[in-house]
């Protein structure tokens, strides 16, 4: 008999012979999404975020590309890595970039690893949405978005459409029924990357990005 | 430089497991060390107010609380069926599945992985499972540097030691010890006790670590067994680091880790990190469910996940001691221990310290070694009170006192049952119980200890080391009422 054998043989003889009844969460989060209207959800959402140190701006489709151009010549980026092949990607290779080189994303990680984690100063990625409660990111990697591009870029800006704020984490998972499909890697992302683990001292940019910046379009009431 | 270099002394010797006397006196040192209690009373005020301050809504986190337990309850009964789903479910996402029984197992399989790969550097996400197991230990002895890169980790690690406390290793340490350590251990750091700087400083080491590592290993928060989706929280970013970068992603976890449903997590995750540093969410809730897939750019190539019994299948068998499994690691109940505030988290001796440690230790490593662990408490029942899905830790206490403490007797639910069993003590509490419990033998001798109690002796065991002698009252209560009258 094999580890694996023994050790599911020992919980079947275990297990009690009767089974739960499965745990209803639609009681405890049905009340809590609330009737918040997007605008309150982007309200929400964006104080939860800004409490977690992350910079947020509200723009829109049509001027977003031009106020990233400059937020990144603010900042004295010198590298944008992106990637080409989504919707905002073409915008980006558009954008009035001065000072600031925006590299497309090509090829396997392994042809760009040193350039990635020397070189490069920013990263920028579309998300799939937010969960208001939490002021959280929905981040999920793609062909076009590799993983690493929210992760190693000291700086991480993030386009968010506020159509696509969910109350809840729980909300998020229901609406967009996740369970049918999920990516190989799927991320919530509040804020950039922090520790208290010295001295129960908050400190920012401990791993990953030092910075998140999120760039909110289709917000309500915004001219579009 | 050498990638097996890692900056570590993790190569010493593990901490085996102490004996009873050594527990003894190392909580006596522990109690005995201002410096210790000042940091770790300090450090526990601060998580329990932060705790708090994340549930102001009574009725909210009653729910809350009722619902983690209920999924936890419910996957734990269906906990050989949901491996076996999970299984599955990774299988068909091009997962790897390993199954070990003990922790010897474990190290076996993933120095087998690393040997496949001949890896040279494994760096670490934070796991706790890792450190029940000795991997670090297990690693180097076969020459392969194993390196933490959770900040607090990495400080403990460096310093040769080993976390005490689940969430937040390095809480005994300060920043000027740290300070020292960092420019004791790392080339070209001078003395600095700025955090931020510290933090710059451990960013820029383990970063070139990241980079060139052949492994990455983590632990698991929750696995889904529906979607084969493998669920880590942190802040740091150093476990999305260990689970992207490097080619091969091993993560380790016991098995009873398992959710049924991805809607599971949802609620499970909030009251973790609320429950553990109060915050209202972690930055980073990574969802990992399979390798690079064909046109994806980064990612691991390869993601084995390993499966630990080590005991809990023991604990599972008994419907009281099975709650032990529903545990998250939130560590709210060592916050909230007395205890564990005024000992610290090494005086345990074992990996996990505090009111989870004493209830799942003993079946990791047995009653013989770990008996008196249960005892180390006041039943104040603050643990019970906190825990986000609801483990009635007190009843479990005194559960696994009776366990120690009980005559040996055949087919017992745990290992080393009855290795407290002391002989003269029982006797001496059975004849107890047959004095105390009838009126008239009662009654006899509470008159002859009134009138014989100058012949209470002075040095009665344990009770004197701290207090005054017990001695019987001159009258007796119902002489005293009978006056009255
Ligand atoms: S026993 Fe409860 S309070 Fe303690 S770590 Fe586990 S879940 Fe948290």
């Amino acid at each position: 008999m094999s580890a694996r054998d023994r050790i599911l043989a020992k919980l079947r003889a275990g297990q009690p012979a009767q089974p739960l009844p499965a745990p209803v969460l639609g009681e405890h989060f049905g009340p809590r999404a609330g009737t918040d209207s997007p605008a309150q959800r982007l309200a929400r959402f964006r104080a939860g975020i800004e409490s977690f140190h992350a910079e947020v701006h509200i723009t829109s489709e049509a001027g977003w590309p031009e106020l990233l151009a400059s937020l990144c010549a603010d900042k004295k980026i010198a590298t944008l890595l992106y990637g080409a092949d989504t919707h905002a990607g073409r915008r980006i290779a558009d954008a009035p970039f001065a000072g600031t080189t925006p590299r497309a994303w090509a090829g396997p990680v392994e042809g760009l690893k040193a350039d990635l984690f020397h070189r490069i100063d920013a990263g920028f990625t579309q998300t799939r949405g937010a969960i208001a409660e939490t002021g959280t990111l929905i981040v999920w990697p793609s062909e076009a978005e590799p993983r690493t591009l929210s992760l190693v870029p000291p700086i991480h800006f993030a386009l968010l459409d506020a159509r696509h704020i969910h109350p809840t984490f729980f909300d998020a998972i229901h609406a967009e029924n996740w369970p049918a499909g999920m990516p190989t890697n799927a991320l919530l992302i509040s804020g950039p990357s922090k520790t208290a683990d010295i001295q129960q001292t908050l400190a920012y940019g401990a791993h990953g990005p030092k910075e998140l910046i999120v760039l909110v379009i289709n917000a309500e009431g915004e001219p579009q | 430089m050498s990638a097996q270099t890692a900056h570590g002394s993790s190569t010493e010797k593990p901490i085996a497991f102490v004996s009873a006397q050594a527990l003894r006196e190392r909580m006596h040192t522990a109690v005995n060390d201002p410096h210790l209690r000042s940091s770790f009373r300090g450090a526990m005020d601060f998580l329990m107010a932060k705790r708090a301050a994340q549930f102001p809504d009574e009725s909210e986190l009653a729910s809350l609380r009722s619902l983690s337990e209920g999924i936890r309850q419910y996957s734990l009964a269906r906990l050989p069926d949901l491996l076996e789903q999970l299984e599955a479910s990774l299988t068909k996402n091009g997962v790897q599945v390993h199954w070990a029984e003990t922790p010897a197992e474990a190290n076996a399989i993933m120095l087998g992985i690393a040997q496949r790969h001949q890896a040279k550097l494994i760096v670490k996400g934070k796991s706790m499972v890792s450190e029940e197991i000795e991997f670090n230990h297990a690693m180097e002895a076969a020459g392969v540097g194993a390196l933490e890169s959770d900040m607090g980790e990495y400080i403990v690690q460096l310093a040769g030691e080993k976390p005490s406390h689940i969430i937040m290793p390095a809480i005994h340490q300060t920043k000027q010890q740290i300070a020292k350590l960092f420019a004791e251990h790392i080339p070209g750091v001078e003395y600095t006790d700025n955090v931020d700087a510290l933090i710059q400083i451990g960013r820029r080491v383990l970063r070139e670590k990241f980079e060139i590592a052949d492994i990455g290993l983590s632990g698991v928060n929750f696995a889904v067994a529906e979607t084969g989706t493998l669920c880590l929280v942190e802040n740091e970013g150093n476990g999305r680091m260990c689970t992207t970068v490097p080619k091969v992603h091993i993560a380790v976890t016991g098995i009873e880790k398992v959710v049924e449903k991805l809607e599971h997590v949802a609620p499970l995750f909030s009251i973790l990190t609320r429950s553990a540093t109060g915050q209202a969410v972690s930055t980073y809730f990574n969802m990992i469910s399979g390798p690079r897939k064909p046109g994806e750019k980064d990612g691991p190539e390869e993601v084995h996940l390993v499966l630990l019994d080590n005991g809990r299948t023991q604990a599972y068998a008994d419907e009281q001691l099975r709650k032990t499994l529903q545990c998250i690691r939130c560590g709210a109940c060592m916050n909230h221990c007395p205890v564990y505030t005024r000992i610290g988290g090494h005086a345990y001796g074992t990996t996990y310290p505090g009111p989870i440690g004493k209830i799942v230790s003993p079946h990791m490593m047995g009653l013989e070694e770990t008996h008196l662990l249960p005892t180390v408490s006041s039943l104040c029942g603050a643990c019970g009170e906190v825990c986000p899905v609801k483990i009635p830790i007190p009843e479990l206490l005194i559960r696994l006192r009776e366990e120690a403490q009980s005559e040996p007797h055949a087919n017992p639910a745990m290992v080393g049952q009855g290795a407290g069993y002391n002989k003269l003590a029982s006797f001496g509490w059975r004849m107890w119980a047959r004095v105390y419990g009838r009126p008239g033998s009662y009654r006899a001798f509470s008159w002859l200890a009134t009138r014989f109690r100058m012949f209470s002796p002075s040095k009665q065991g344990g009770w004197t080391a701290a207090r005054t002698p017990l001695t019987p009252a001159p009258r007796r209560l119902r002489d005293m009422v009978k006056d009255r009258r």
